[in-house]
């Protein structure tokens, strides 16, 4: 024959029998720390806790012991109950806490999925590397000055000291626009942006003029007709070739690297006099390497023009006060782009794939 | 220009163990830039070789090749005679050939290695000229005694075995250098000579110099040269000196000797016969072109004059070619025209091989007019290009003395006693000089005795005219009409001190930064970038054609912009006029090269109007008075910077997590909205018909005064069809200096209540005609200022609202900044948005 159930079935326990009463509890913590899960441990409380569980029947015979009986019996009901209650209590805390970690473990994701809710964009490289020329210049002091990329012929030739004959002024290097006589190129270098500048400040001038320009040469691996350039203009009192050299040298350690310089080599253009070609020491291998393709072994590679602003130029613009000298110089944003982040083909750079501009993001 | 180091020995004293790149430094040092070095890449054994046996052999393929025994002495080591297969016909037993032996190495890198050919091993090479790099005479080998003919020394050295490479000059290198324009002289080895001289100290000899050799005085004796410029230049003599020298009985078919040919061949020159090989000698070494008339084909006197209309000139290069008034002319007697003065002579009077007697012409010939008339007949020639550089006026008669002295030497004859030497050539003009200028511009220091001692070997005459202070007179050198002023002469210091030693200094200036504009064509860009757009550029060049298919009016004023006389691509002479005109290529091309979903923007300048008045270009002569100036500015067209979009394909595509949805009309004005709103502009939106949009799809992107700032919507789907893009794609253009010119005042703060917020949501049905933007105002103005947002969270067609009318669902938020708004108070505040949406759009409250 079977005893009861004491999980389920309600047993009568006398509530002056201390062994009737402890071997309720014992029953009951038994059934609380043996509940696997929040479900199971609530399904044992109305056995152990509640009505007619075995405690709570004791509870009730104790209004009807004798007063004498009342108090001790009273007193060891209810710490009975109390042990059943924490017990029950702090099972339930246990099987919360375990509850909420299998949660958190259901809910992992994979982060490694690639999920793509919005495209990313990207500037074009040109830009941000004409951006970050002008930061250069700007955190030296100077400003930004821009002008029409159609632009008045006297402006981009006659001011700049490239008279009617000189060879830049031909049809195969210059966009004229129509009619013969119309006075108007496509700007061939953004010089005339420094001669309008001269026109409309006076000195002491810190420009630099970056922009797009053109010339009529075929599209090819290095060559586009349609570049991008930044010329430098200082007029300012006392300003010598160190200066140029100065700001030349300031320039291109910043973007190329700490301790880069430049090399002058002297040149010609009817604009400066003095004139000089700019190198701009090899950053790839300083010279060390005969084989080197940024230079070509030589150290150095050329960059650019420059020059003492010619006082011709400057008189054009209305600066006659001999007491004011300048320098300017000009180089290659495409050129300074190709060589900076090894781009091999100008056909990239200027077709406008997407591709291109999605390698550089939004910093460069 | 090439300069043969060997020939450069010959001038200054070039140290013995300098290599060309050596002397290239040297030379770029003073500002020469150096483009190449060539030479010096023949390795030997190159030996002489004395043919003992040909043997002709035909082959299968008709070809006839010779099965040589060749004595090479004792330099292929075993003085056994040398096998040797060669193609070439010109020779016989007995001559004396050169021999590349194997381990040799020619030009090119080609390494010679015995080899099986023809059925035989053969064991070398029998070189020809080219193969040599010494001409581009290929049709047979180099007999070695007509090679030296006349040079004793040489022939004396002939005997099998012996090294070629030092006796046929091929250890000697040539520096190729570029020259600028303002170095003329150094398109000569007497100028190179003197570039080196300045960068090494070492003495130099002018060869040009009027002492350099006897020249004959000039007398009445000569053949008759008048100088009849009716129309100078500037008022410059299309001609101010012509020497003219005759030579007769002179065998102009003569071979030139060796050493000039082999000058002249490493100095990129053909040689050609001997009156050719002459003048074109000189001219490598003077710097002054000279031309060889024959003498018995003029009637004349030689006439220096400009052409008339209509007359024309049959060049040496057997062109046609109808004269310009401005043309300069060599003519017989005033009638024949004879040559383009300094720029090519023509077929009648050239020296022949019937020629005989040769007259020389060594002239002084105007830059400009020589440079205009090279540029017009597109004949850059030897000659054109060191007259528009300027060939200096004092070396006139010693190059023509130089020509027939060599011209007697090497071909015979005698020189007529008649010496023609007519005109005045300008002088250089002294000036003064403050010899503390270079100090003052380079920023390093000059010592005033090293400034006069650089100019004198420059070749100016320095005179101490103020001998307490600093100023000097200079006399700039015949050969240097690019000295003119302080700078000139200050970069002579500079460059031959060295650029090398110029300090390095930053000027130091204090700046404004970006201007506003700058700032807000970076946000712009930053902006649409962030918003998952990639920045492009595109070349700004278009056809007329673009704008019929952009389905503009013929009076759309978009259509206005300048032509260029010289396009790129004759179909695409016009500027364009939006960015959008070139910018939807890119978005074809990319399209094209397998991009589905495209986003793209382009930032520039456009080009709107023409130009009606012509802008002057005035000479340089200072600045030019206010009236011109203000008419040089005006005439340029107003270029307005853009920037413009256009998307296709999805936003986003299917994928794991992600709901696709394609680009559409609301992106762009989404994005259009966004540019305003980062600059501090909240832009409003009104329906708007326009090519090349979409009638239905077009939004007027405006300021909250009604001022334009742009367009954006969906293409019109014949736009879409006529420019080959995708179905649906969206586009819009934005002018960035509307929305410059309007920004930029600092945004002030209001002040955020803490309040709550209430909210209560309205549907407000209107006809379906009425837009949303209406709506929003009526019910923004209604609600007042307690009003925080408004958003339009969903629009409802059907039968609850019936045909033609829409249900617009609007959550209202309240806040109001003095107190927390009851519902009372919240309720008649929506009433009054109610209200005035139904007074200004007809709008019912739905049920
Ligand atoms: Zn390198």
């Amino acid at each position: 024959m079977s005893g009861p159930n004491t999980s389920y079935d309600p047993v009568e326990v006398a509530a002056l029998e201390p062994e009737a009463i402890e071997q309720a509890v014992t029953a009951a913590l038994a059934a609380v720390a043996a509940a696997a899960s929040l479900e199971e441990l609530k399904s044992l409380r109305g056995a152990h806790q509640g009505d007619k569980s075995p405690l709570a029947l004791a509870n009730r015979e104790i209004g009807a012991l004798p007063p004498s009986a009342k108090a001790e019996a009273g007193k060891r009901v209810g710490q009975a109950r109390g042990r059943v209650a924490s017990a029950f209590t702090a099972r339930q805390g246990e099987l919360e806490v375990e509850r909420d970690n299998r949660i958190l473990v259901e809910e992992a994701l994979d982060v490694t999925v690639p999920v793509t809710r919005r495209r990313s964009g990207a500037r074009h490289p040109i830009s941000l590397v004409t951006q970050r020329v002008e930061d250069i210049f700007v955190a030296m002091g100077w400003e930004i000055a821009e002008g029409p990329e159609v632009e008045a012929e006297w402006l981009n030739f006659d001011a700049l000291n490239l008279g009617q004959d000189h060879p830049a002024r031909q049809m195969q290097d210059t966009f004229f626009v129509e009619p013969e006589g119309s006075g108007l190129v496509l700007r061939t270098h953004t010089s005339p942006v420094q001669i309008r500048t001269m026109l409309r400040e006076d000195p002491p001038i810190y420009v630099l003029c970056p922009g797009k320009v053109f010339r009529t040469d075929d599209l090819d691996a290095t060559h586009t007709p349609v570049f991008h350039q930044f010329e430098g203009l200082v007029v300012d009192e006392g300003i010598t070739m160190a200066h140029l050299k100065g700001s030349l040298d300031a320039f291109v350690s910043r973007l190329f690297g700490e301790g880069i310089v430049t090399r002058l080599r002297p040149s010609y253009f009817p604009f400066t006099e003095p004139s000089a070609e700019i190198d701009c020491q090899c950053w790839i291998c300083g010279g060390t390497n005969p084989s080197c393709r940024t230079c070509g072994g030589t150290g150095w590679i050329e960059v650019g023009g420059c020059g003492m602003v010619n006082r011709r130029v400057l008189a054009a613009a209305g600066i006659t006060d001999e007491k004011y000298t300048g320098f300017a110089f000009g180089l290659g944003i495409e050129r300074s782009l190709m060589l900076r982040h090894g781009v091999g083909d100008m056909h990239d750079i200027v077709e406008g794939d997407v591709r291109f501009s999605a390698q550089f993001g939004m910093e460069i | 220009m090439y300069a043969p180091v060997e020939w450069l020995r010959d001038l200054v004293q070039v140290d013995p163990a300098a290599t060309g790149a050596e002397i290239a430094a040297h030379l770029v040092r003073v500002g020469l830039e150096e483009e190449d070095l060539h030479g010096g890449d023949v390795v030997g054994p190159l030996v002489v070789g004395r043919v003992l046996e040909r043997t002709p052999e035909e082959q299968k393929n008709g070809k006839t090749i010779n099965w040589c025994q060749v004595d090479v002495g004792d330099a292929n080591g075993t003085g056994e005679p040398q096998g040797i297969v060669c193609g070439a016909h010109n020779f016989e037993p007995g001559d004396l050939v050169a021999v590349i032996l194997p381990g040799g190495v020619l030009g090119g890198d080609f390494t010679i290695t015995a080899r099986k050919t023809y059925g035989h091993l053969s064991a070398g090479m029998i070189c020809s000229a080219r193969e040599l790099g010494l001409g581009d005479d290929h049709d047979g080998i180099i007999v070695l005694t007509d090679w030296f003919a006349g040079q004793e020394d040489a022939l004396a050295q002939l005997t099998p075995g012996t090294d070629l490479i030092p006796l046929m000059g091929l250890d000697e290198e040539t520096v190729e250098v570029n020259v600028t324009p303002d170095r003329g002289y150094c398109f000569s080895m007497r100028g190179i000579a003197r570039e080196y001289a300045l960068s090494t100290g070492v003495p130099f000899t002018d060869p040009g110099a009027a002492d350099a050799r006897p020249v004959a005085a000039a007398n009445d004796g000569g053949h008759a040269v008048r100088l009849s410029d009716g129309a100078p230049i500037d008022g410059r003599d299309g001609c101010d000196r012509y020497v003219a020298r005759i030579v007769r009985g002179v065998d102009v078919n003569a071979a030139s000797p060796t050493w000039m040919q082999s000058r002249l061949t490493a100095s990129g020159m053909r040689p050609i016969s001997l009156a050719v090989d002459v003048t074109n000698y000189v001219m490598l070494l003077l710097g002054q072109p000279l031309h060889a008339f024959d003498l018995d084909r003029l009637n004349g006197a030689i006439e220096v004059r400009r052409a008339r209309a209509g007359e024309t000139l049959t060049t040496l290069d057997d062109v046609q070619r109808t004269l310009h008034p401005e043309d300069l002319l060599i003519t017989d007697n005033g009638e024949t025209v004879l040559a383009i003065a300094g720029v090519m002579g023509g077929e009648s009077s050239e020296v022949t091989e019937t020629t005989t007697n040769v007259l020389i012409e060594a002239a002084h010939f105007d830059p400009t007019t020589v440079a205009r008339s090279a540029r017009r007949h597109r004949l850059a020639t030897e000659a054109s290009k060191r007259f528009e550089r300027g060939v200096d006026p004092a070396v006139t008669a010693v190059a023509a003395q130089l020509a027939v002295d060599l011209l007697v030497e090497h071909g015979g004859g005698t020189v007529d006693d008649g010496v023609t030497d007519v005109g005045t050539p300008a002088h250089p003009v002294p000036f003064a000089f403050d010899t503390t200028l270079p100090t003052r511009l380079v920023g390093l220091e000059y010592p005033r005795a090293e400034v006069v001692a650089t100019l004198e070997a420059v070749g100016c005459t320095v005179t101490d005219s103020d001998p307490t202070g600093n100023e000097v007179t200079v006399l700039p050198a015949t050969w240097r009409p690019d000295l003119v002023d302080g700078p000139d002469l200050v970069e002579e210091v500079a460059r031959v001190r060295g650029y090398d030693e110029i300090p390095s200094a930053v000027p130091q200036h204090q700046g404004h930064g970006l201007t506003h504009g700058q700032l807000v064509r970076r946000a712009a860009s930053t902006t649409l970038a962030q918003h998952g757009l990639t920045e492009v550029l595109s070349y700004p060049f278009i056809g007329e054609e673009l704008f019929d298919r952009l389905g503009y009016t013929a009076d759309d004023e978009r259509r206005r912009t300048v032509r260029l006389a010289n396009p790129l691509q004759d179909e695409a002479p016009l500027m364009r006029t939006s960015l959008l005109d070139t910018l939807l290529d890119t978005l074809r091309r990319n399209v094209s090269r397998g991009a589905r979903d495209v986003a793209l923007f382009e930032a520039g300048l456009v080009t709107r109007g023409d130009n009606p008045t012509a802008a002057p270009t005035p000479r340089l002569n200072g600045r030019p008075d206010d009236a011109t100036l203000d008419a040089i500015l005006d005439s340029v067209p107003a270029q307005p910077n853009h920037i413009a979009f256009a998307a296709a394909g999805e936003v986003v595509s299917a994928g794991v997590g992600v709901i696709p949805r394609a680009y559409d009309t609301y992106d762009v004005i989404g994005w259009s909205r966004e540019v305003g709103r980062v600059l501090g502009a909240e832009l409003t939106v009104t329906a708007a018909t326009l090519a090349p949009w979409h009638p239905g799809r077009c939004a007027r992107i405006a300021l909250p005064d009604g001022t334009l700032v742009g367009y954006a919507g969906e293409l019109h789907p014949k736009v879409v069809a006529a420019l080959d893009l995708p179905a649906r794609t969206v586009v819009g253009e934005l002018d960035l200096d509307v929305l410059t010119a309007a920004t930029g005042a600092p945004t002030q703060a209001r002040l955020l209540s803490t309040y709550p917020a209430a909210n209560t949501d309205i549907a407000l049905v209107v006809d379906e005609s009425v837009p949303a933007a209406e709506v929003e105002a009526a019910v923004r103005s209604g609600a007042g200022g307690d009003l925080e947002s408004l958003a339009l969270f969903d629009i409802y067609r059907g039968d609850q609202v019936g045909e033609g009318r829409k249900s617009l669902a609007y959550r209202l938020t309240f806040r109001s900044s003095e107190k927390t708004l009851k519902t009372s108070q919240v309720t008649a505040l929506r009433d009054d948005a109610v209200a005035a949406a139904k007074k200004a759009t007809g709008a019912t409250l739905r049920g």
